[in-house]
């Protein structure tokens, strides 16, 4: 028996199918569980994805966001049971995998750029979609 | 049955327990074949005798195959034996599968720690090492002193030093069981076990 097939098929059934396409320099909403006593609600956490990382039952995504003027960056693991949903908002456009050099930058600055979808980019990942 | 042969295949993340993520080690459990049970009247003490793992007939001596035909059983890589309070149960070629554990059971894991080679007493027995600063120089991982001076004289026996470490059988014991896959034989197990991917660990029920 192949010992990293075992391993992947077990982190399979763990793994969700239905999240969207999204990486860096995108605009998230992710809705989080969160327990309050014996309560469980839905807590939108809306903003820039700075990172995405690991593979398998562990990969994380970072999300970063102006709460009240202070940033708040919060890492979420992509799989986990309280990541309820991730919604795209906006497309980013950027030029590298992790975007960290925007901790440093305030107001226009710290805005990425949209990508618009033309006729040519919105047919190609359809084209890409998997089944 | 108390216990099981497993095969180390690894470890991943994995989700549950009001969802945490928490590490898991993968485990190849079985199947098992019965090839001797021991009883107080015949063997002088209780015990089951388990074989795992396919081997080569023409690896084993002749004295094995004997043994593994007496049991009507292929020949076996790996063959140990468990103590049982009741051995009148169990019927030589008898096969063992995961499904004596359930989701839940707390278990021992016995398996050979990796090698470690010669090690200093920082690793091989957690001395904290000396201070890394205050005009200290070159003592770091250091053991401090090994005993008094002029009495006794001598180093007393025992005194822990540096030296060959691992590769011994380690048992770590309060291991929860997370999931059990009679069909795949598979067994998650949260935490880790003793030894490298593809080391032989008994699992024993606590």
């Amino acid at each position: 028996m192949n010992k990293q097939a075992v391993i992947n098929s077990i982190e399979a059934e763990q793994m969700k199918r239905d999240l969207p396409d999204f990486g860096p320099g995108d605009t998230i909403r992710v809705q989080v569980k969160v327990v309050e006593g014996d309560k469980e609600r839905l807590q939108a956490f809306q903003g820039i994805v700075l990172q995405r990382r690991g593979a398998g039952t562990s990969a994380t995504f970072t999300v970063r966001k102006i709460s009240a003027g202070i940033g708040v960056e919060r890492i979420f693991p992509l799989h986990g049971p309280t990541v309820a949903s991730v919604k795209v908002i906006k497309k980013g456009m950027v030029r590298r995998a992790k975007l960290f050099y925007l901790r440093g930058l305030t107001g226009r600055a710290s805005k990425v750029q949209q990508r618009r979808e033309t006729a040519e980019t919105a047919a190609a990942p359809a084209a890409e979609a998997k089944p | 049955m108390n216990g099981l042969i497993c095969r180390k295949i690894g470890m991943t993340t994995y989700f549950g327990d009001g969802n945490r993520a928490f590490p898991v080690t993968v485990l190849e459990a079985g199947p098992c074949v019965v090839t001797q049970v021991k009883s107080s009247g015949s063997d002088g003490y209780a015990a089951v005798q388990l074989g795992f793992g396919a081997k080569k007939e023409r690896a084993c001596t002749k004295a094995m195959k004997g043994h593994f035909a007496k049991a009507a059983a292929a020949p076996q890589s790996v063959v140990r034996e468990f103590r049982v309070a009741d051995p009148s149960g169990f019927q030589p070629g008898q096969v063992i599968k995961t499904d004596i554990f359930a989701a839940g059971d707390t278990v021992k894991a016995t398996g050979t720690m990796k090698g470690r080679g010669t090690a200093g007493v920082v690793k091989r027995h957690d001395f904290r090492g000396g201070p890394g600063s205050h005009g200290q120089t070159d003592r770091l991982r250091h053991p401090g002193t090994n005993g008094a001076g002029t009495t006794p004289g001598r180093v007393y026996k025992g005194r822990r030093m540096a030296g060959r470490m691992g590769a011994s059988t380690v048992t770590v014991r309060n291991l929860t069981v997370v999931k059990v896959d009679p069909d795949k034989n598979l067994l998650l197990i949260r935490g880790a076990v003793p030894g490298a991917n593809d080391g032989i660990v008994i699992i024993r029920k606590a």
